[in-house]
């Protein structure tokens, strides 16, 4: 909608107001009229409140139809639970307290499942990025695993830890060490060869080399890689919250699949979507705090 | 360098006898990429204080003698001698500062984290006129400014050989200009052996106390420069060095005086 404003403006308008703006028409000599003013095809900044308003406008018309057809009957109740119904059973959660309670188990068992996974993915990663040996001895294994579903492990992590917090966490850590180890194994390779040798000259080595000049270059690839691994972790906890528990947003769906209620379905979706929301601010935060030098260079 | 066998040093004495040993010394350094002899046993020797200029078109090895020098390539095996000194430092054609540290880290990079570094990043930030930028990321730099931060980092470390790969390559030509006219002043004042590779003659005649041109392996042309400095680009000898060097490199004599004229004017 902007583009095509743009366009009208520049070309049929920008041009004589542009004149009117800065140059009167009478300093501009007549000779001149098959000169024309560039049209400007760079992008211009645009305001953070209507930045903001637009990224909001998605979600904004969704709530609005779904409202509208709950409202209307056009959507009937064995469907989708009304906004109403599911606020409803929000705050019915939250005073039970079991809504905090929930979210708290849910996030206590995504990140130390993620945290253990990243770590071993990270260290496999790296030395298989760094060394040809690391590489020899870890990345056809890691290449292989990493076809292989982590929801087929279920049964096997279930039979080895039982069903408590122990193969919950396993569960999750083994979703999130392959996402790590393939972008720390790339991140590592992609990591400026001139600079690693100009570095080295300078007599940088081993442990310094690496925390000085190697793992800082992999930081975006880490950080991508740590959004792909909060985002799996998700998937792990609906399977591993279906069994041996009575917390966590897993749990929760399963109860309200068990009592078929349509409002806590939705709920749970909804809760899903803010722990996303709960990550990304989580990477973001992360991302100016460890990578600082990137703050001035950024396009965007 | 085998057509300078014999060659006197630039004090007169034999290399072998004088009392200061060289900086670089090479005897039969050989290096052959699969079944391409680059290097085909070369001599080479430059005194420390000395600045040696190292011309050649593009693959004639000029690029692989610096690695050498600089410990990144390996030499063939042969009966050859490889000796240089202990501290020596590399600019290269890009600045390959670590984007993660600030510029005075950058500069003091491998060293340890001390007062004494620290005073000395910045006293070599002065030299390079940067000293305000101490504190700035390495993407905030220009290109001239980023390159200067890179001479800042090799010079910092006192080497006694200095190994300069196209450094001024990158930039444009005016800020070229001006990093010629610093790398001169800087190495008068720390005088270590320079190991200058360019393809640009004018930038060799301008730096150089000798000019070596690589062709076919060896040291096809070997001139001692005596021109007083600071050099004078219209100088009648400093024309005809281009003309001569120019031509060596097998650009007509004509193209050179153009380039002449052309540099008359800026």
């Amino acid at each position: 909608m902007t583009a095509l404003s743009e366009t009208i403006s520049d070309t049929a308008l920008g041009a004589n107001r542009e004149a009117d703006d800065h140059a009167p028409a009478r300093l501009v000599p007549a000779s001149l009229s098959e000169l024309e003013r560039p049209r400007f095809l760079g992008t211009r900044p645009r305001r953070r409140s209507i930045s903001i308003g637009l990224r909001a406008s998605v979600p904004v018309v969704l709530l609005l139809a779904w409202w509208y057809g709950c409202t209307s009957g056009r959507i009937g109740p064995t469907i989708l639970a009304s906004p109403g119904d599911v606020l409803r059973a929000l705050i019915e959660l939250a005073q039970s307290g079991q809504l905090v309670e929930f979210l708290l188990a849910s996030l206590g068992r995504a990140g130390t499942g993620v945290g253990i996974g990243v770590t071993v993915g990270l260290l496999l990663g790296i030395s298989s990025g760094l060394t040809a040996l690391g590489e020899e001895v870890v990345d056809p294994t890691m290449q292989a695993l990493r076809a292989v579903p982590f929801l087929a492990l279920v049964p096997l992590l279930i039979s080895w830890f039982g069903i408590d917090e122990m193969f919950k966490i396993v569960l999750i850590a083994c979703s999130s060490t392959f996402p790590m180890y393939a972008y720390s194994y790339l991140g590592v390779r992609n990591v400026d060869r001139k600079m690693v040798e100009s570095a080295r000259g300078f007599g940088l080595h081993g442990w310094r080399l690496l925390f000085q000049v190697i793992l800082p270059s992999t930081l975006p690839s880490l950080l991508m890689a740590l959004r792909i691994c909060l985002a799996i972790s998700v998937v792990g906890l609906i399977a591993a919250e279906q069994v041996g528990t009575t917390k966590g947003i897993g749990y929760l769906v399963l109860l309200a699949k068990q009592y078929f209620r349509q409002d806590y379905m939705v709920l749970c979706i909804l809760l899903y979507a803010t722990l996303g929301l709960i990550f990304d601010g989580f990477i973001r935060l992360l991302e100016r705090v460890v990578m600082p030098w990137r703050r001035h260079s950024a396009v965007r | 360098m085998s057509e300078t066998t014999g060659h006197k040093g630039r004090n007169g004495h034999d290399p072998i006898t004088r009392a200061a040993p060289p900086a670089v010394f090479l005897r039969r350094l050989r290096k052959s990429f699969g079944n391409k002899l680059v290097l085909d046993d070369i001599d080479l020797e430059v005194d420390r204080g000395q600045f040696v200029a190292l011309l050649g078109a593009s693959g004639t090895g000029k690029t692989t003698l610096l690695r050498i020098l600089a410990g990144l390539e390996l030499p063939d095996h042969n009966d050859g001698v490889l000796l240089v000194p202990k501290v020596r430092t590399t600019v290269y054609q890009e600045p390959r500062l670590v984007p993660s540290m600030r510029v005075a880290a950058n500069v003091t990079i491998g060293q340890p984290a001390t007062r004494e570094t620290r005073a000395d990043a910045e006293r070599a930030l002065a030299e390079v006129k940067l000293a305000s930028h101490a504190r700035a990321w390495p993407a905030t730099l220009s290109g001239g400014e980023a390159q200067r931060v890179a001479l800042a980092r090799a010079l910092v470390r006192e080497p006694e050989l200095l190994l300069l790969d196209e450094p001024f390559g990158a930039l444009d030509a005016l800020t070229r200009l001006q990093m010629q006219a610093l790398v001169a002043d800087l190495c008068a004042v720390h005088r270590p052996a320079v190991l200058l590779v360019t393809h640009d003659v004018d930038e060799a005649i301008a730096l150089a106390d000798q000019v070596l041109i690589l062709r076919g392996g060896r040291f096809a042309v070997n001139v001692r420069l005596d021109l007083p400095a600071p050099r004078d680009r219209n100088d009648a000898r400093f024309i005809e060095y281009r003309r001569y060097l120019l031509a060596e490199m097998g650009v007509e004599s004509s193209t050179g005086r153009a380039g002449g004229a052309i540099l008359a004017v800026s």
